[in-house]
């Protein structure tokens, strides 16, 4: 691409870069010691891809033994701890790092800023995010220690009271569950505070909320739900400990507390959770599309309005992982109204994105692949949403392996295949080389095809009748054909994800140069070096439309003619 | 993958299968479901079919076909009010068409009134086995539920109270009914009514702990005859025989603390942790369908619990061999 | 390696002022957002647990409205306040005083709730483990005197600041924003007051 680029006058800087000999102890000083966003992204990034490994680890193993039924590759509560803490890593661990990882690197040179608001508490941030992956982590080591299977959590990543309770869950594995995530809760918080003062304090001049790129809009919206949405969990958390640590009856069904109160607490956080991991992957598709496409984003006020909309009413829909609880049938009526609701302005963007890529010029590159793959399986993944938001429906598919397919397709089907896209398409901004086509397309493929072998025929085998969360089934239910094909899907992912990291190691040292406009796109992160230089601008940009380098590269066609 | 999923009930018609599919009821709240999910499939799959042809005609149709020459971009299109406007209303509509069918279902379902003379059966879940009671007819059993088929004519549905001895569970049966959590100080009520006899199968459905999995759910549909007979000889108090191995073993089960958690009726065993023993050989399994109760497998059971279900709240209370012997052959007469 | 300036006739209106909010400002707003939704799960804790105790003490029986701690708290929202704008109008000397008054009303504050404490463990026989207003009363009313207790703190640290002089009126917009912070918990306090001494009992 960077043959067809227009180099923009006084951009690059042809001075040879300073030659830095620098011993190895002062480079992880510098790494560990620094306030600069764009390596406190790579951080998060490098933090979310090391728990995506683990987090897949814990995946596989859990279908080695679910691949065949009554297996015994694994103990029963080795299997429970398994899937808790797969679960908690793949959302905590790594959802929410990538999220601050791209927001990270990306938004403040989007908006033409030198660094993130607060630097200081940006670092604070990751280290607690980290500090809580590896408190969370060493409950492996606890209990019986490396001779039996630790003391991790196996309570499921929704830890349902009462089983949570002294009780039922003696030992400290649920400690090690609640306290290490209101750690990384704290670090959470820190970093969306962070990133609201950014982008509404240190834009460039000339750049309005309604000139900024949609990525950064995104993660402003992200970052005002989680305000809402990680302090709840929190909340429950310290409840939970309290119960469990000074004799609290918040849950103790024997004392006239409530389990049902956990369940609402619990997914108050946890269903905008779920939207705060895919508006990342909705910000992507929001830039790499257009640029892939060689068209301005379709509809850029409507899907400003539509990505606020999906934050408000994604807050009132969470009793519908609760359905069958025993809620009356007036609040059944309500949760499947407004979850139906939160469908609209999501498939606005979906509409959106295709009307970008009508009329298009579309460039399949990498990047490009994994956002289309993103469309389909997102559409899939919002209809068996609106399935599963049919109340007597859910009353059969909840708790089953239809849901798991669901969230899945969503959690891999969606984010993971657009976190990937953004990879591929800011690595070279990061580094200043290009990713390898062939590697990424390879990895592309395997990974569609695994990704689909897997969560295709989960969806029919919860039909048939599997529920989640158990460790084997019986062999004459008619599902170890469907589990074995699953699992070997799995299997096929994981192929194309240790293609993926090795393409990450090999095109840092022999990829092509990139420039520091490869894909020839418009918005500002483009127009610094590839990497950028520590102070991102030497002087601070100013914009006047939504793409301002479309403006320079197009000065007889510019958008400020059209906004 | 639509086929997929329908085939299950291309494949089996009517009444019981070994495998529990939602798309395969043999009653009422779950026919009226799948009915309820036929509509809504076919309104996704219309959606389906519409959005994903749009995407596959546009990556064709629109794809930059790398004439070296051509370095234009395209027109740029930056919106359109009446198309938000289409995209935003059509999907309202859909919204509402499916929140009213939806709305009637759930209160046809869950509100349904209740019948004079329907059957009654008390649930209680455990960690990790099933206890029914029958209040109106005094029986206690567990983990394999009987209950009467409902003719069209003259329906007779089962309304079952859920209770929960210790943290949540749900039951499941997907071929009779959606599925209704059990939560401590929370009673829930679910209905079911059958129009095919026989064994249906399901399992816990919330995660409860280390034995989640076994679990197991086993529900008799009994034509009219059969589920009086099964009464008839769940109301009789245990059987006792007075064979010299049986009384042996009746003794040890007295004098080993079984009778500390198990109910045998019509002796002093008079436990309420663990099931009910009075009738166990009318069950076909054991350990809330881990396993199939022979002799050898009850055997085992009793030696070691966690041979079958490690975790188990049962304890293995280090029977000698013969004790062992003579315990099984006392339960094995417990017809 | 550096990339000059991108666009040096881009803008029409060069004297347009291009101002953004306070940074400080901001993130004290965001994080009283992410606080209030903590609080509001520990009041949604409260009311529905309201009555629902299996055994006593209820609130009727051990509470005693604790007005002279409400109103130190609630008039120290008001010396704060004369604080700022002390120091807005440079009178130094001044806004220690109103400051140095806010810190020990919130110390007050602190000291009668540990003795409000005090009664009900030892006398009243209310610990948090007693029974369901036990656990929501502590755990709410705890949260919020953790909350004071650390604003004290920071009110605290400014106050020895002030004393040593380096306090002056730049500081301004920093000192609004941590009085922003009080304000906030006396607030909370306002509704924690409501619903556990009025609505509750």
């Amino acid at each position: 691409m960077a043959d067809r680029t227009i180099p923009i006058e006084g951009t690059l800087d042809l001075t040879p870069p300073p030659v830095d000999q620098q011993t190895w102890l002062e480079t992880v000083h510098e790494w560990v010691t620094t306030v600069d966003h764009k390596k406190l992204g790579l951080l998060y990034m490098m933090l979310s891809i090391f728990f995506l490994l683990v987090g897949g680890v814990e995946a596989l193993a859990i279908r080695i033994q679910l691949a065949v039924p009554n297996n015994h590759f694994l103990a029963p509560d080795t299997y429970n701890r398994l899937f808790t803490m797969h679960g908690t890593t793949m959302v905590f661990l790594v959802g929410m790092p990538f999220l601050f990882g791209f927001t990270n690197y990306i938004v403040p040179l989007q908006i033409g800023a030198r660094d993130m608001a607060f630097p200081r508490l940006n670092a604070f941030s990751f280290w607690m995010t980290l500090f809580g992956g590896l408190m969370l982590y060493y409950s492996f080591l606890g209990g019986s220690g490396l001779y039996g299977v630790g003391n991790a959590p196996d309570v499921g990543w929704w830890a349902y009271a009462p089983l949570t309770a002294r009780a039922f869950s003696p030992g400290n594995a649920t400690d090690y569950w609640a306290l290490s995530l209101i750690v990384t809760g704290v670090g959470t918080l820190g970093g969306a505070i962070n990133t609201i003062a950014t982008v509404i304090c240190m834009r460039c001049k000339g750049m309005t909320l309604m000139r900024m790129p949609l990525f950064a809009w995104l993660m402003l919206v992200v970052s005002g739900l989680l305000l809402i949405t990680i302090t709840p969990l929190t909340a429950a958390q310290i409840m939970l400990s309290i119960d469990r640590y000074l004799g609290g009856h918040f849950f103790d069904t024997q004392a006239g507390g409530s389990a049902v109160v956990w369940m609402h607490f619990f997914w108050i956080f946890g269903h905008p959770e779920v939207y705060v991991l895919v508006f990342p992957a909705f910000g992507i598709a929001s830039e790499v599309i257009p640029v892939f496409s060689r068209k301005a984003i379709f509809g850029y006020p409507a899907m400003v309005a539509a990505s606020v909309g999906i934050g408000f009413i994604s807050l009132g829909v969470w009793a519908h992982h609760m359905f069958t609880v025993g809620m009356t049938s007036v609040s059944n009526a309500f949760f499947v109204l407004s979850t139906m609701l939160v469908g609209v302005p999501t498939g606005i963007k979906l509409f959106n994105w295709l009307a970008t890529m009508w009329g298009g010029k579309i460039r399949f590159k990498v990047p490009m692949l994994f956002c289309t793959a993103f469309l389909f399986q997102f559409l899939i993944a919002g209809l068996t949403g609106i399935m599963l938001s049919i109340a007597p429906w859910d009353w059969q598919l909840h708790n089953s392996y239809f849901v798991v397919a669901h969230f899945h397709y969503m959690l891999v089907g969606a984010i993971v295949f657009n976190i990937f896209s953004g990879i591929y398409y800011w690595y070279p901004k990061a580094t200043g080389r290009m990713m390898s086509e062939t590697l990424g397309k390879w990895h592309f493929w395997l990974f569609l095809i695994g990704f689909h072998m897997t969560f295709d025929l989960m969806h029919v085998v919860g039909v048939d009748g599997m529920p989640r969360s158990i460790y084997t089934y019986e062999a004459d239910r008619g599902w170890a054909h469907l589990n074995m094909i699953i699992s070997i899907g799995g299997f096929i992912q994981a192929i194309a994800v240790l293609i993926f990291a090795y393409n990450l190691f090999w095109s840092y040292y022999r990829g092509r140069e990139a420039g520091s406009d490869p894909w020839d796109a418009w918005t500002l992160e483009w127009s610094t070096s590839s990497p950028p230089p520590v102070y991102n601008f030497a002087v601070p940009p100013e914009v006047k439309s939504r793409r301002p380098l479309w403006d320079i590269k197009h000065p007889e066609d510019p958008d400020w003619k059209y906004e | 993958m639509l086929f997929f999923l329908l085939l299950p009930a291309l494949a089996f018609a009517d009444g019981p299968q070994s495998m529990p599919s939602i798309f395969a009821p043999a009653s009422t709240p779950a026919s009226d479901i799948f009915s309820l999910s036929l509509f809504v499939l076919a309104i996704t799959g219309g959606i389906f079919l519409v959005v994903a042809g749009i995407l596959t005609y546009v990556i064709f149709r629109f794809r930059d076909k790398g004439d070296a020459g051509d370095k234009h971009e395209p027109a740029q299109v930056f919106g359109s009010t009446q198309i938000e406007m289409a995209w935003t209303v059509i999907p309202v509509l859909i919204v509402v068409v499916l929140f009213l069918t939806t709305a009637r279902m759930i209160f046809a379902i869950q509100d349904a009134p209740k019948p004079a003379d329907a059957m009654d059966v008390t649930v209680v879940g455990h960690q990790f086995w099933w206890e029914f009671r029958y209040p109106k007819l005094g029986i206690v059993t567990a983990n394999e539920l009987h209950v009467p088929l409902s003719a069209k004519g003259h329906p007779e549905p089962t309304y079952l109270k859920l209770y929960s001895a210790d943290v949540d569970h749900s039951f499941w049966v997907p071929q009779l009914a959606g599925k209704t959590d059990l939560i401590p100080n929370h009673p829930n009520l679910t209905w079911v009514e059958p129009q095919q006899p026989g064994l249906y199968l399901g399992q816990c459905a919330q995660f409860c702990g280390i034995e989640h999995a076994k679990m197991l759910l086993r529900v008799y549909v009994d034509t009219p005859a059969q589920f009086a007979a099964w009464v008839k000889n769940q109301e009789q108090p245990a059987v006792d025989d007075q064979s010299p191995e049986v009384v042996a073993g009746r003794r040890v089960f007295e004098t080993e603390a079984c009778m500390n958690c198990h109910t045998i009726r019509g002796t002093v065993a008079t436990g309420r942790f663990g099931p009910d023993l009075t009738h166990l050989m009318s069950r076909s399994t054991i350990a809330s369908g881990a396993v199939p109760n022979t002799e050898v497998n009850l055997r085992e059971w009793i030696k070691d619990p966690d041979h079958f279900k490690p975790g188990s709240q049962m304890p293995a209370m280090q029977l000698t061999n013969q004790q062992l012997d003579e315990v099984t052959a006392y339960l094995e007469t417990l017809k | 390696m550096s990339a000059i300036p991108l666009i040096p006739n881009q803008t029409n209106s060069p004297d347009e002022p291009w101002s953004l909010p306070s940074r400080g400002r901001i993130a004290m707003y965001s994080l009283i957002i992410g606080e209030c939704a903590i609080f509001t799960i520990f009041v949604v804790a409260y009311i529905y647990y309201i009555g629902r105790s299996l055994t006593g003490p209820t609130p009727k029986e051990v509470l005693d409205v604790p007005i002279f701690n409400t109103i130190c708290l609630l008039s120290s929202s008001l010396t704060i306040w004369l604080a700022e704008r002390s120091l807005e109008r440079n009178k130094i000397k001044l806004f220690g005083a109103w400051w140095g008054l806010t810190w020990l009303l919130g110390v007050i504050f602190l000291v009668g709730t540990g003795m409000e404490w005090h009664k009900l463990i030892y006398r009243d026989g209310l610990t948090i483990s007693t029974n369901l207003f036990g656990t929501t009363f502590y755990s709410l009313v705890g949260l919020h005197a953790f909350h004071v207790t650390v604003g004290s703190l920071m009110l605290l640290i400014v106050l020895i600041f002030t004393l040593k002089g380096k306090i002056r009126e730049e500081h301004s917009e920093r000192i609004q924003v941590l009085a922003l912070y009080w304000h906030f918990v006396d607030a909370v306090w306002v509704v924690v007051f409501t619903l556990v001494y009025i609505l509750g009992r």
